[in-house]
């Protein structure tokens, strides 16, 4: 390399996607830049010029502009631009003007074509949107090999299966023989039913349960049964197992959900292995699992708010190990959902039975299971219809206190919009709360869902679970056939928009000025979500994950093909934004928010961070279009 | 600019015609081609004149005792530095090269002793900047240097209209009235070296002292300049010097 162009390739190298090429390709660049000089106010590339050359800024700044003279984006030290008319016709869409004086590199388009060709990082970067943020999501979930690995790989030997027909003590023995601490129990069988598999002999079986160490304690010993007693007598048949193919990650949200510590794993229908959670524990440490059983283990509301210190660790500590949104989404919201049980237990523990059965809701994001560590409460309380007010209403207004206290007291701060079960206005019995969703879907004003479209993501955490499913059924079928109402939802989620991009040590507005910082949550995923929760009541989707209401969406013809991967890549990308910079603030020793300051975002951060706030606009702009005030009310 | 000895201004109205005296007279063939090579006339506009940037490293200040270390030359126009035809040679200095002017060049003896003597280059030198007009800043340095140092070898010097960003600096910030009023007012003249200069224009800072980064600031500044305080319709007579 020449020497004296060593300065060139040396700034250049700082800036993406320069910083990745190797030295050959850096070298190849230098060697071939023309400079050219730009004062303030001057045009550096013309609608409709052709253009052949790659610009980069060497110093100075560059307004780039949409061909209605809407501004497009600003740019600084070591951006580019020309790029996408490069990769086009060579005809110039967006045109560029310097806003100060500006040095410009221009890199002749045969060495561009020849970078793109050469180096995929590079040509994916200086592809529009969707690749970048596709290949920063992917690199994401192949950097988590939790998410990957599949649980097979845990699987060491085969389980212990005794027939149903054996004695504990038998049981017992076998289960210390293989040095196990569980045991599967199967019965024979006729017919291929669910969990039914041949051995080696032909002969079916059918598996009717597991039986494991502490069982032998709480079955057995403490009930005062006889070591004779059969084991099919006493075998919990409550199954949760796993399909060997899954991954290791899945094996341990089934694990944390389900609150078990052995998991069966089959092949198609056969147990091929018992895995223990101190296997995934071995595999992968992870405070998690700890966290969850150290919840259940809790008596009292301050032992529970002890451990609001663990969560942020293991929060930081996910993050850290390249966990992506959705892993950290639903890890953060089972430790919520297992608070919440926890405390219900307690309460009922408290205050006795309840008189007539309840289901206990959570809305927002413990019920999407896309949780941050900043995160209110938002729940409601469902009740029988047999509710009577002057009868029940004293005990459910002590248990929604007694949750929503020890909640806040955990850390799940008091919802400020007040949507808690302790607001009479949410302890409905279910019949009311039919006709708040028939309310609001028939009527709708903007004004009523800005309040009440919080309660459009609903879970059970706790109690008759039906309640909220059915909930859940009349949403999804009365919403899809109210265009009023998707309308009236549309124009909120338009409310809050993303900001074009980030400028030096700027947040740049869409109208050119400049903010120190930004809310991510309220400028980037919580529009996002509510612009998927739309499609997703729109085609009748009971999904309540962004995800995988993405997934229900893009296999209706609601959107062009591909637009809802593009925009489940830049939800990813946002979230993990948002998350990551919740783990600076946690480990800088300062209170976690949703704020992000531009001069701790990385350069390829802001620039698919930007991609991302462009894939938002677009699809704000879409859900306007797509979900139009029908013209009868507009005439009103 | 201490150790600059005072020298006679070289006054010469009319370039056209000291170079068509010049091609018939030229003895050495490299020399007559030079000046056989049109330059373009002083009534061009500035945006039509092919230009090459040219610097100079020397191991000092007097051309008399001094010598020529390494020779940086970047073609342009006002709309293009074309980098990729750059030019750069380091040639061998008829008098030893000092620990100084080592450091402050980047050069070392090493290099230097494999290099060639700059009657070998010279013939490329000169083919690069005829039909150029050439761009310097602080003419006092390579005009004085280039014409000795072509004289002891071929026995006739060179001379060459030239723009010269440092005077055209100088006609702002030290020849107006206020620059004389500053000036009056005791305060310290503004600078004009190369980097000083720059910075006024917003250009970045380069590492100084390599003669190829050098002849590519010299450029720019100059784009700079026009695109400041000239148009680009501005005639070279203006400019040049």
């Amino acid at each position: 390399m020449d020497v004296e162009l060593l300065e060139i390739r040396q700034f250049m190298g700082q800036f993406p996607p320069f910083d990745g090429l190797s030295d050959e390709l850096l070298d190849a660049i230098a060697e071939r830049v023309e400079v050219s000089y730009f004062k303030t106010g001057s045009d550096i590339l013309e609608l409709n010029d052709t253009v052949s050359e790659l610009c980069f800024i060497r110093s100075g700044a560059v307004e780039v502009y949409r061909r209605q003279g809407e501004l497009y984006n600003r740019l600084g030290e070591g951006d580019i631009f020309g790029h996408f008319s490069l990769l086009r016709n060579h005809k110039v869409r967006f045109p560029a003007q310097a806003i100060e004086d500006t040095l410009i590199y221009f890199i002749p388009n045969d060495v561009f074509q020849r970078l793109c060709e050469e180096d995929d990082d590079f040509a994916d970067f200086v592809e529009l949107e969707r690749p970048r943020l596709e290949t920063v999501a992917e690199q994401q979930k192949k950097s988590n090999d939790m998410m990957v690995t599949r649980i097979r790989k845990l699987v060491t030997r085969y389980p212990v299966m005794v027939a149903s027909t054996t004695s504990l003590q038998q049981a017992a023995q076998q289960i210390n023989d293989s040095q196990a601490s569980a045991a599967i129990v199967i019965t024979q069988c006729t017919g291929s039913p669910r969990y039914s598999f041949q051995d080696s002999e032909g002969v079916k079986w059918k598996m009717v349960g597991i039986f494991t160490d502490s069982d032998f304690r709480t079955r057995v010993v403490a009930e005062g049964l006889s070591p004779q007693t059969a084991i099919g007598d006493v075998a919990s048949s409550h199954l949760i197992t796993i399909q060997s193919d899954a991954s290791i990650y899945e094996a341990m949200l089934t694990m944390l959900r389900n609150n078990v510590h052995h998991l069966p794993v089959l092949y198609r229908q056969r147990p091929v292995g018992v895995v223990h959670l101190s296997d995934i524990i071995r595999y992968e440490t992870h405070s998690g699992l700890y966290l969850v059983s150290n919840i259940f283990n809790q008596s009292s509301t301050q032992g529970l708010a002890k451990l609001a210190p663990d969560v942020r660790a293991s929060f930081v500590r996910m993050v850290q190990e390249g966990a992506n949104s959705q892993m950290v989404g639903s890890a953060l919201s089972t430790v919520g959902r297992s608070f919440f049980r926890r405390l219900l237990e307690l309460a009922e523990a408290e205050l006795g039975s309840p008189p007539v059965p309840y289901c206990f809701m959570v809305n927002g994001s413990m019920a999407r299971n896309e949780q941050s560590i900043v995160t209110d409460q938002d729940n409601a309380l469902i009740l029988s219809d047999d509710f009577i007010p002057e009868e029940h209403d004293a005990y459910f207004y002590a248990l929604a206190k007694f949750v929503s206290d020890g909640l806040d007291a955990c850390g799940y701060t008091y919802c400020k919009g007040d949507i808690m079960a302790t607001n009479q206005e949410w302890r409905q019995p279910l019949g009311v709360w039919k006709s708040y969703f028939e309310d609001w879907i028939s009527n709708p004003t903007p004004k009523k869902l800005l309040q009440s479209s919080i309660f459009f993501d609903l879970d059970s955490i706790y109690g008759e679970e039906h309640f909220v499913e059915t909930l859940q059924d009349l949403i999804a079928r009365r919403a899809a056939e109210s265009p009023l109402f998707l309308a009236a939802m549309a124009r909120n989620a338009l409310n809050r928009t993303p900001p074009l991009g980030f400028f030096r040590t700027f947040v740049m507005e869409k109208d050119g000025k400049h903010n120190n910082s930004i809310n991510l949550k309220r400028r980037g995923t919580a529009p996002m979500v509510d612009l998927i929760r739309i499609h997703a009541l729109a085609c009748g989707s009971k999904a309540q994950n962004s995800f995988q209401r993405l997934k229900d969406i893009s296999d209706t013809q609601l959107l062009a093909p591909g637009v809802s991967d593009k925009l489940s890549y830049a939800f990813e990308f946002l979230c993990m934004s948002r998350l990551r910079h919740q783990m600076i603030d946690i480990q800088e020793d300062r209170e976690p928010d949703n704020n992000i300051e531009p001069e701790n975002v990385e350069d390829s951060e802001r620039h698919t961070l930007k991609d991302a706030f462009h894939v938002l606009s677009n699809a704000q702009k879409f859900l306007k279009f797509r979900y139009p005030v029908p013209a009868q009310r507009q005439r009103q | 600019m201490l150790g600059i000895r005072p020298r006679h201004r070289i006054i010469q109205p009319d370039w056209t015609d000291y170079m068509a005296q010049r091609e018939r007279h030229a003895k050495d063939p490299a020399i007559q081609r030079f000046f056989a090579t049109p330059l373009p006339s002083g009534d061009t506009p500035i945006a039509d004149v092919p230009m090459v940037a040219l610097d100079l490293e020397t191991t000092g200040l007097d051309e008399r005792r001094h010598a020529i270390v390494s020779i940086g030359v970047v073609p342009f126009t006002l709309d293009r530095i074309k980098l990729a035809e750059r030019r750069y040679w380091v040639v061998k200095p008829t008098r030893t090269l000092s620990g100084s002017s080592i450091a402050f060049h980047h050069i070392t003896h090493s290099e230097v002793a494999d290099a060639p003597d700059l009657d070998v280059v010279l013939d490329e030198l000169l083919g690069t900047l005829a039909g150029h007009l050439v761009v310097v800043h602080f003419r006092n340095i390579e005009r004085p240097f280039l014409d000795t140092a072509i004289k002891a070898r071929r026995g006739e010097g060179v001379m060459f209209p030239m723009i010269d960003t440092m005077s055209l600096e100088a006609r702002i910030h030290r020849q107006t009235l206020w620059a004389r009023f500053r000036r009056w007012l005791g305060r310290p003249p503004v600078s004009i070296r190369l980097n000083a200069s720059r910075a006024r224009y917003g250009l970045p800072a380069y590492q100084g002292h390599h003669a190829l980064v050098d002849a590519l600031a010299t450029a720019e500044l100059l784009q700079a300049q026009i695109a400041t305080h000239y148009q680009p319709d501005t005639p070279l007579k203006n400019i040049w010097c």
